[in-house]
């Protein structure tokens, strides 16, 4: 039962490959190895009913330059934790650290005592000493576990854990590849977070608009410049930390190392897509070959077919994949596109496929700011009509900053041959791969700089609304009061770490994520997710919650409703057995993957008793977010912002679940 | 009537809404299955009181906890942290005779509450320090983009030095212009003021252009020191910096001063110069 769901053809075609140039890779569970050495030989000592895992310093080599880091049995990421539903698990975890660790189990349905925070679950496991986690596993699926202590996931300790359903899948597949995806930085995250708190968002911002840019007549217009500027806002403000300093790893390789899984051609491969980094929101294509997204967050959904995912920090999303004989460029790109992260999919040991350039980085708007749908309607500004009826992004309309920066994976494209034209060129390094139903496809891959067709942008899942009214870039006459009007959330503390507050924030639930409006091809949405199984409790709520999100970019805090978790902010109270309807409004400009343990929410996006089943929800940039949840876990639970340098510098808060008696045990 | 609730999931009676009905607009017609779920609109329940206990205490013990707490507070919003900012080290030549400059503060603390040391002075090469002044500020953050800085200025230079008590207003305008103003009251009984501020004009990632400009102004003369009442000088400077890394930029700049009024006067009394052209060569490093 230990065993992974394999083919035995499988397995005896990984066996026949494995022994490949493995030297760089010392500091990677076998799993992770590339070409999938881990086929072959998956790890003993993580699977079972007792599991020791150690942590500790290792050095880790990515791209060809070694760093630092924080592993588990020596590796970046930790072994894979395969488990069984229904058994019941003792995880020996020794912290050979000179600091405080701890381990959590994302996703995982574990009593609050094991749940793995410091200071909210237990205490912690201190420097050279060990705890014993122990628990049962009653649910399976896709899930991954990191510490909770201070910087140690940015600097390595993630790992994915995949819990196999006691019964049969629903998901019927053939193989199955676990995609850890990581945010990798020579950088301590301590380091990472003390220049965010010495400058903010600028200091890694590598991509923002200059003069030079204005001067050719890119980005946006010296009027929606100023407007911006007087709104003390920067509309390149897409993520906080970047590739300048960041290689986005697959398994913990880089996009040059090239991760490698192998299938047989026809094949179902099932992907465990898993987003452990520190802080990226990614962008998941395979060039040419549609994604069946089966699960999200470790539960099972309807099968959605797309061509594209956004993924924030801390999500899962398994997909199916049937590839043909050819190889394939996994792509997780960074939402701000100053870099991205490459696996191949391959029938054979030694193939690659064209990886697709870096598309620009997107620029913020006005839903961005919380201002709804009204928009500037100011389409003369955006320099483009017709076709797309109005981008989102200007940097795509107007052309991005010459000056602005990538990563050096925004020169794989040229390296690996990828052509402008169509994606089927793709295909010419394997001619057994022309067959009809990849070409079909082809349009869906191709290179996303060119603009959309219309007819694909018409049938794809972006927003309505967004293709409707179009989006200017530039704020208009609202004047900078109603910015930070706390009229529009009185609940929010009126203190200076409250830069702005959406003055008409909406739902976005239904949009694909920043950047990917108008890509020319199918995006998936959270309305597009539905659950494969009726929701166990589909009791109306019996009550309302708001809760803001908020920050001051400036000043580099972050907190929910304007209470940092270190002032002291109060815990959020719930009753045992409550159902309520959470709704998280976003006060600020930037993407929150808002992460609630112990409990998985059930989004509402207008599937009633299929509503999806997530743990972690990404909440656009000024824009809202709604879930219902049933309390049935007792006791004290984090609920947090999962970009890990929003949650340290205070957005979280302690959620308690307590019976109408108050009594915890 | 309101005096209970109907449960979910009963089927609606079967004649709900008849088409003609609905063309007369009485009624909506259902279109699909009953609500359920998330469907559903939420109640007006109120929350539960925050309960004072902690539920991993009954675990692991109150003391071990509330260690744990402690942590937790900390790592999340509660770090100090600190960074020393010179934003001026400059060489300065003017009419063949070569100065200096600095200007640059540090500040520690958290997110609003901050001790803030400023300096700034200058002099020729050769000669003595013309002016040297250090300040200690208690800093306190009292909108999204300002902070209000009180505290004490010490005068090294001119002789004889003087002692003021500060008051000041240090932050980020709209525009992104930041902007440095405060009130000096003197040991002496003597007002003095300052006005500064820059803007940083990105023309690549790296190659930056900063405007600066400022002003100081007293409320009296001070003959002994060379301040004349009302404006008494004023610099305007462009400083071109190239960001070898975020924490380290060499730039070169020109920058115009002037010495107005009555410090004017002092200054051609002592045969120094009133002002003119400089070009300068500096360092611009933080950490």
């Amino acid at each position: 039962m230990n065993q992974p769901v394999l083919g035995r053809r499988a397995l005896l075609r990984a066996a026949a490959v494995s022994g490949a140039g493995l030297g760089l890779a010392q500091a990677l569970p076998a799993w992770a190895q590339p070409l999938s050495k881990g086929l072959v030989r998956p790890l003993p000592t993580v699977s079972g009913n007792d599991i020791a895992l150690i942590i500790g310093q290792v050095s880790v080599e990515v791209d060809g330059k070694v760093s630092r880091a924080v592993g588990v049995n020596g590796t970046v990421p930790a072994p894979l934790i395969r488990l069984k539903e229904g058994q019941r698990v003792r995880l020996r975890v020794e912290n050979t650290l000179d600091e405080e660790s701890s381990i959590h189990w994302h996703g995982l349905l574990v009593p609050f005592q094991m749940d793995g925070v410091p200071g909210v679950s237990f205490p912690g496991i201190m420097p050279r000493s060990t705890f014993d986690y122990e628990f049962e596993l009653n649910h399976s699926g896709t899930y991954w576990y990191h510490s909770h202590s201070a910087y140690q996931e940015e600097d390595g300790l993630y790992g994915p854990i995949v819990v196999d359903p006691a019964g049969p899948d629903p998901v019927a597949y053939d193989r199955e590849h676990v995609l850890v995806l990581s945010d990798h930085s020579p950088l301590a995250g301590a380091t990472i977070y003390r220049k965010l708190k010495q400058m903010g968002g600028p200091y890694f911002n590598r991509q923002r608009m200059t003069l030079s840019g204005l001067l050719a007549g890119k980005d946006l217009t010296a009027k929606e410049r100023w407007d911006w500027a007087q709104m003390r806002m920067d509309a390149a403000d897409i993520a906080d930390v970047t590739g300048s300093t960041y290689t986005f790893t697959v398994n913990g390789f880089g996009p040059f190392d090239n991760w490698t899984g192998l299938f047989a051609p026809g094949e179902r491969v099932r992907l465990r897509i898993i987003n452990a980094s520190a802080q990226t929101t990614f962008n998941i294509r395979i060039p040419g070959l549609p994604m069946t997204v089966v699960q999200a967050d470790g539960l099972n959904v309807r099968p959605v077919t797309v061509d594209e995912f956004q993924i924030g920090t801390a999500e899962t999303y398994d997909v199916v994949v049937t590839p043909q004989d050819r190889a394939y460029s996994f792509v997780s790109e960074a939402s701000d596109r100053s870099g991205l992260g490459r696996a191949t999919l391959a029938p054979r040991e030694g193939m690659s496929a064209p990886v697709p350039p870096l598309r620009p980085r997107p620029l913020l708007t006005m839903k961005d700011m919380g201002m709804g749908d009204m928009g500037g309607m100011d389409h003369s500004a955006m320099g483009q009509g017709g076709m797309s009826g109005g981008s989102a992004n200007p940097a795509r309309a107007r052309g991005i900053d010459p000056t602005a920066q990538q990563n050096a994976s925004g020169e794989l494209w040229k390296l690996t041959g990828w052509k402008e034209t169509v994606a089927a060129a793709a295909t010419a390094t394997s001619m057994a791969g022309m067959d009809h139903a990849a070409m079909r496809h082809a349009p869906a891959a191709a290179p996303a700089t060119a603009a959309p067709p219309p007819d694909h942008a018409d049938m794809g899942h972006a927003m309505p609304s967004s293709t409707a009214t179009g989006q200017a870039s530039a704020p208009m006459d609202h004047g900078s009061m109603g910015m930070r009007d706390f009229a529009n959330a009185p609940q929010v503390d009126k203190n200076p770490g409250v830069q702005t507050i959406s003055p008409m924030p909406v739902d976005r639930m239904g949009d694909p994520g920043t950047g990917l409006d108008n890509v020319g091809h199918r995006v998936l949405t959270y309305r597009d997710l539905v659950a494969l199984q009726r929701n166990p409790d589909v009791r109306a709520p019996s009550r309302h919650l708001d809760i803001h999100l908020t920050g001051n970019m400036e000043r580099y805090m972050w907190s929910f409703d304007g209470v940092k978790l270190s002032e002291p902010a109060e815990p959020i109270p719930f009753r045992l057995g409550e159902r309520v309807r959470v709704r998280l409004v976003n006060d600020t400009m930037m993407q929150h993957p808002i992460h609630l343990h112990g409990h998985f929410f059930e989004l509402v996006t207008g599937h009633g008793a299929h509503s999806p089943r997530k743990h972690t929800v990404n909440v656009q940039p000024g824009g809202t977010a709604t879930f219902d949840v049933t309390l049935d876990a007792k006791g004290d639970w984090a609920f947090h912002c999962h970009n890990l340098y929003h949650m340290a510098a205070g957005m979280m808060r302690v959620v308690t679940v307590r019976s109408a008696e108050g009594d915890v045990q | 009537m309101g005096h209970c609730t109907l449960p979910a999931t009963v089927a609606p009676p079967q004649p709900v809404c008849a088409p003609e009905h609905a063309a007369m607009g009485h009624c909506t017609p259902s279109t699909a299955s009953v609500a359920e779920g998330t469907d559903l609109p939420a109640g007006t329940g109120s929350p539960p009181a925050v309960p004072t206990d902690h539920a991993a205490d009954a675990v692991y013990g109150p003391s071990a906890m509330a260690m744990g707490r402690h942590h937790l507070a900390l790592h999340h919003g509660g770090q100090n942290f600190s960074m020393v900012m010179l934003n001026i080290a400059e060489a300065k030549i003017r009419e063949g005779r070569e100065g200096y400059k600095w200007n640059g503060e540090a500040w520690y603390g958290g997110d609003l509450n901050r001790l803030v040391v400023k300096s700034e002075g200058e002099g020729e090469f050769g000669r003595k320090v013309e002016s040297a002044e250090v300040q200690a500020l208690y800093s306190r953050a009292i909108g999204p983009y300002f902070d209000l800085q009180t505290g004490l200025r010490y005068d090294f230079e001119p002789n004889p030095s003087r002692v003021y008590a500060t008051l000041g207003l240090e932050g980020l305008a709209p525009g992104f212009f930041e902007v440095d103003g405060a009130l000096f009251l003197s040991d002496r009984g003597e007002v003095r003021a300052r006005l500064e501020g820059f803007y940083d004009q990105r023309i690549t990632q790296e190659l930056i252009l900063q405007p600066r400009a400022e002003i100081n102004f007293a409320a009296q003369s001070s003959e002994d020191i060379g301040v004349g009442a009302g404006l008494t000088n004023a610099e305007l400077g462009i400083r071109l910096r190239y960001e070898i890394a975020r924490e380290f930029a060499p730039y070169i700049g020109v920058q115009y001063e002037q010495a107005f009024g009555e410090t004017r006067d002092f200054l051609r009394n002592d045969g120094e110069s009133t002002g003119g052209w400089s070009f300068l060569a500096g360092i611009r490093t933080w950490f």
